[in-house]
């Protein structure tokens, strides 16, 4: 069995590096601790072009170490919230975001839970999804794969999935992509019919059955699904650099 | 010469019940705090807030300030949540307008450059446009005929920014790596209220960073206050980081009413920004 040796956090940064596969030179704009990593990791290993910011204003040539501070940055760009929307708007990123709600298309939500007047939950607001959804590619990380993350329905739509984008112009359907969603037990994608969510692979230790009973609604499964691929000992050696303490394993233990 | 120097409870003295009031930085960072707290310890009411926010619209939500809020999140960073904020969301006391985060900069554009709306794709097909009848949509006029979305003007009575530097006649300078919309605030509302670490003499400034780092001219403000730690809890790097261990004490006093109430004593209604920087010890 491959993967031995190796923690469900590996599984998961290799899951978000190859998101970013075939990107080329665009920014990869991997929100989160294990996105950040995966995101780097491809970067250093196998995605050479991709751009990549420290966090805030500025573009890293280099691949800087999660949770040390000051570490040394080799700045190739200036790129503070207001140009990041010449980035998103001219379509030269893939962003992956978190969700506190997804749906069968990719409908997310983290802005709200309820009614809109008086909601039950106040969660982040809209941030950038809408507009991410609509002008670069979008993935998802999911930390926690369960079926009150994904819903039949969101409560609300921040970013939009597929079913919303067919309704839209031409130029929205031809530009909106949702490429990936990473969790902690799998890797999914929207290949399944009319772009529902299909399971592409699960990672080791995990079965089939397993996410299908954590996702709440009908999961495209094909007959053979595969493991999510081990990392290799480079990938091992990177991440220990990327990661040095170790805070993959505290977003997703195991 | 015009010397703009004013105090935060000079610019309060500005303010009217029922004003749309922007505010510049962004989440937890480079906020006009000092003129936030004596807005919170004013009469005035019934404000519509908009921002990139943070403790900004969570402190005067908390003290009953805010009719409307306008924002596309409202963060304390590193505290994802403003617990204030959310307080105030989910008793259903603020009406909304839930914005994008880009679409909230083509707003503040709109305003600037007195139009009424700019085009874009951004919220098509999200709750932003699908569920918020003050956002429409516009059909291209040319030969696509592609339906955009009207982002609004953004159109303030009053901006309030705050940046490291500044001179007596209201040019301003920011000495981190990013300017956030401040300018664009400024230039959405009719007057613009500027605090800054530190009034300096204008020759400073050039030498202070490079030309690039004077963003705020005089031509976008009204008034200029000398707030040293005036963006205090929030951060201002290089100047200051951001206080955590305020803010978690600020963040904390959200869960109960007595906590909120004894943060309120002790910090709000101390009196102006120098007794609160003596409270603080800063």
């Amino acid at each position: 069995m491959s993967g031995v040796g190796t923690s469900r956090a590996d599984a998961c940064v290799i899951g978000v590096a190859e998101c970013f596969r075939g990107d080329g030179e665009i920014m990869a704009n991997p929100i989160g601790t294990i996105p950040a990593i995966g995101g780097r990791l491809a970067r250093d290993v196998f995605e050479p072009d991709l751009v990549m910011t420290d966090g805030e204003a500025l573009l890293v040539a280099n691949g800087i170490p999660l949770g040390v501070d000051d570490p040394a940055k080799t700045v190739e760009a200036w790129n503070p919230y207001r140009t990041m929307f010449d980035v998103v708007w001219s379509g030269r990123r893939h962003v992956m975001m978190g969700a506190s709600q997804l749906d069968p298309y990719g409908n997310q939500n983290f802005a709200f839970i309820g009614d809109p007047a008086h909601p039950k939950v106040q969660l982040l607001g809209m941030r950038g999804a809408p507009g991410n959804t609509v002008q670069n590619v979008t993935s998802y990380w999911i930390p926690n794969h369960s079926p009150k993350v994904f819903v039949e329905h969101v409560d609300v739509v921040s970013g939009i999935g597929y079913d919303r984008a067919a309704e839209l112009g031409d130029w929205v359907r031809e530009h909106h992509e949702l490429r990936c969603v990473v969790t902690n037990l799998a890797v999914l994608d929207f290949d399944g019919p009319d772009h529902r969510m299909r399971l592409r692979s699960v990672h080791p230790g995990v079965t089939v059955d397993e996410v299908v009973a954590a996702t709440g609604f009908p999961l495209a499964v094909d007959t053979d699904v595969p493991e999510t691929r081990a990392p290799t000992a480079e990938e091992l050696e990177v991440m220990e650099r990327l990661d040095p303490r170790g805070l993959r394993a505290q977003e997703v233990p195991g | 010469m015009t010397d703009k120097r004013m105090t935060e409870e000079d610019v309060v003295a500005e303010l009217r019940d029922g004003m749309t009031i922007g505010i510049g930085g962004w989440g937890s960072r480079r906020k006009p705090m000092s003129i936030v707290r004596a807005i919170a310890r004013s009469d005035v009411q019934d404000l519509t807030v908009a921002s990139y926010a943070g403790p900004d619209l969570g402190l005067l939500c908390a003290t009953g300030k805010v009719k409307k809020a306008i924002y596309p999140f409202c963060s304390l960073d590193s505290i994802a949540l403003e617990p204030h904020f959310r307080n105030a969301r989910q008793s259903g006391s603020v009406q909304t307008l839930e914005l994008d985060e880009g679409m909230f900069l083509l707003g503040l554009q709109a305003a600037a450059w007195r139009v009424p709306f700019l085009p874009t794709r951004v919220g098509l097909g999200s709750f932003v446009v699908d569920r918020q009848p003050e956002i429409r949509t516009v059909t291209s006029p040319y030969d696509d005929g592609e339906e955009l979305v009207a982002a609004p003007a953004l159109n303030l009575d009053v901006a309030i920014i705050h940046m490291h530097r500044g001179d007596e006649r209201g040019n301003g300078q920011y000495l981190n790596v990013d300017p956030y919309m401040d300018n664009l605030v400024a230039l959405a509302a009719p007057r613009c209220f500027m605090s800054v670490e530190r009034v300096v003499d204008t020759d400073e400034l050039a030498s202070s960073g490079p030309v690039q780092s004077m963003l705020i001219s005089r031509l976008m403000t009204h008034g200029v206050v000398d707030a040293p730690k005036g963006a205090h809890f929030t951060e201002c790097v290089p100047d200051y980081g951001r206080d955590e261990a305020f803010q978690k004490e600020y963040a904390a006093s959200a869960k109960e009413p007595d906590l909120w109430s004894a943060w309120k004593a002790k910090y709000l209604d101390c009196g102006d920004h120098a007794e609160y920087r003596k409270v603080v010890g800063i």
